[in-house]
């Protein structure tokens, strides 16, 4: 069986063309990508200045709350309320990214909150001392600091995305959940458990590089084993579910 | 919705008691298997970072890929419910390592210096003091185990393994929004039923908690 799927893996013919792995690879980093990035943009802003300001906590407890929403559930809803109002493929490319950005935010915001909001006060308060901005306290001393657990955050709304996307095949869009899907539909295990294997493979891939990138984005002072004890006290926070 | 509810609740309540089996099962094995591994991981810097690290690799992997792969480890066909349970509790063991080895990280060292000085034998001192001081913690990783794997268990519904998943996966099919909206509500109701059913174990488990409180 495994000699199967192996075998299948490394078929030159099946990583050429419109359906080919390769293909399929490229429209699922396209899809989780984008949606991450939107999911950024929304997210890490309001995080950081709830975090800042200590007010408007209730967003993050509705984001968290979002959570136990089957992701499954929130894929079919979404997508029966645009088939019929859109045309081609945008019927089921627009409701799979609103889906991705909505599933990226809580760990996004949980992060960029708990990173600003659990910064040293006494690094806060040396920054107000020596004269700094609320902005500047904010964009210099509390975002550097809060990088870890906004990391944390980054790291598990990409997977939650790859999850998602790899299960978003159901509503017929591209991707490599197309081998899951496809290969239940012809009976075929060795192509889903290829599939299988890729989409396990992206998820480690990705979490590594973006591993490797926080090693090298985080400054070096906040890597001292003082500061990981209390990161992994707030870390809980930002964990999310594989698929949802 | 009502209407689909009041024509279809014993196979609902069939279909729950499923997926309440496939979601709570592998909290209990998971708990079972965690407790030893979180004790371990605290007894070496070393073994922290094999178990702690390793477990992390596993939650990485996305359910369907895991679901879909279980047949090959285990010699299992693609629709048999244990694929399901054994996944769900890789899931459970990945996220309850770390919690329970760092609730047991947090009892303070005087209560164990204490609890040592009276002549507590190492084994005591584990299921004497320091397990039931880590409860409210690891309850807590119980809580958010157990959120997600009624989540999770739901998208079993796309290898047709039975449970509430199933009204998502035939109600898109018939785009039938009632059957689908009875499927996410009938698993946020599990979630929750599962959520303070262990708060109230907690409770139970921690009568010192509510004479601080008190």
């Amino acid at each position: 069986m495994i000699a199967q799927v192996w075998r299948w893996l490394v078929d030159g013919a099946h990583w050429q063309g419109g359906t080919g792995i390769a293909q399929r690879l490229l429209e699922h980093l396209e899809y989780s990508g984008m949606s991450v990035l939107i999911a950024a943009i929304i997210a890490l802003p309001i995080g950081a200045f709830i975090g800042h300001a200590g007010r408007a906590k209730w967003i993050i407890a509705v984001a968290n709350a979002f959570r136990a929403i089957p992701s499954l559930g929130l894929l079919f809803v979404v997508a029966m309320w645009f088939v019929s109002r859109l045309q081609g493929d945008a019927a089921y490319l627009v409701p799979t990214i609103i889906v991705l950005v909505i599933l990226a935010m809580p760990p996004l915001l949980a992060g960029a909150y708990s990173g600003v909001s659990e910064v040293d006060p006494a690094a806060r308060d040396a920054a107000y001392g020596m004269g700094m901005t609320h902005r500047q306290v904010l964009t210099r001393v509390e975002l550097p600091c809060a990088l870890p657990l906004i990391f944390s955050g980054l790291r598990s709304a990409a997977l939650q995305v790859i999850a998602t996307a790899t299960i978003a095949a159901s509503i017929s869009v591209g991707g490599l959940g197309r081998y899951l899907i496809d290969g239940l539909a012809n009976s075929d295990y060795t192509e889903m458990a290829g599939g299988a294997v890729l989409v396990a493979a992206l998820a480690l891939v990705v979490d590594g590089v973006l591993a490797a990138l926080q090693r090298l984005v985080v400054p070096g002072g906040l890597r001292t084993a003082r500061s990981a004890r209390r990161r992994r006290r707030a870390s809980a926070v930002t964990q999310a579910s594989p698929t949802g | 919705m009502l209407s689909f509810i009041h024509g279809h609740w014993s196979d609902i309540l069939s279909r729950a008691i499923d997926h309440a089996w496939l979601a709570g099962l592998p909290l209990l094995l998971g708990l079972a298997i965690s407790l030893p591994l979180g004790w371990l991981a605290r007894r070496a810097s070393w073994l922290r970072v094999i178990l702690v690290g390793g477990s992390s690799l596993l939650y990485t992997i996305p359910s369907l890929a895991l679901f879909v792969l279980m047949p090959i480890v285990v010699k299992t066909t693609i629709t048999d419910p244990v694929n399901v349970i054994i996944a769900m509790t890789i899931y459970t063991v990945a996220l309850l390592v770390r919690t329970v080895a760092d609730a047991l990280g947090a009892v303070s060292d005087e209560t164990r210096q204490a609890a040592i000085a009276m002549g507590y034998t190492p084994i005591r001192r584990f299921f004497g003091v320091e397990l039931p001081l880590a409860v409210p913690v690891i309850s807590a990783g119980l809580r958010v185990a157990a959120v997600s794997n009624v989540a999770i268990v739901s998208v079993a519904a796309l290898l047709g393994i039975r449970q509430l998943g199933f009204y998502l996966t035939d109600g898109y099919q018939l785009n039938y929004w009632a059957e689908v909206w009875t499927g996410i509500v009938a698993c946020l109701v599990l979630a929750l039923i599962f959520d303070v059913l262990i708060q109230a174990i907690t409770r139970v488990i921690t009568p010192w908690q509510r004479a601080v409180a008190s």
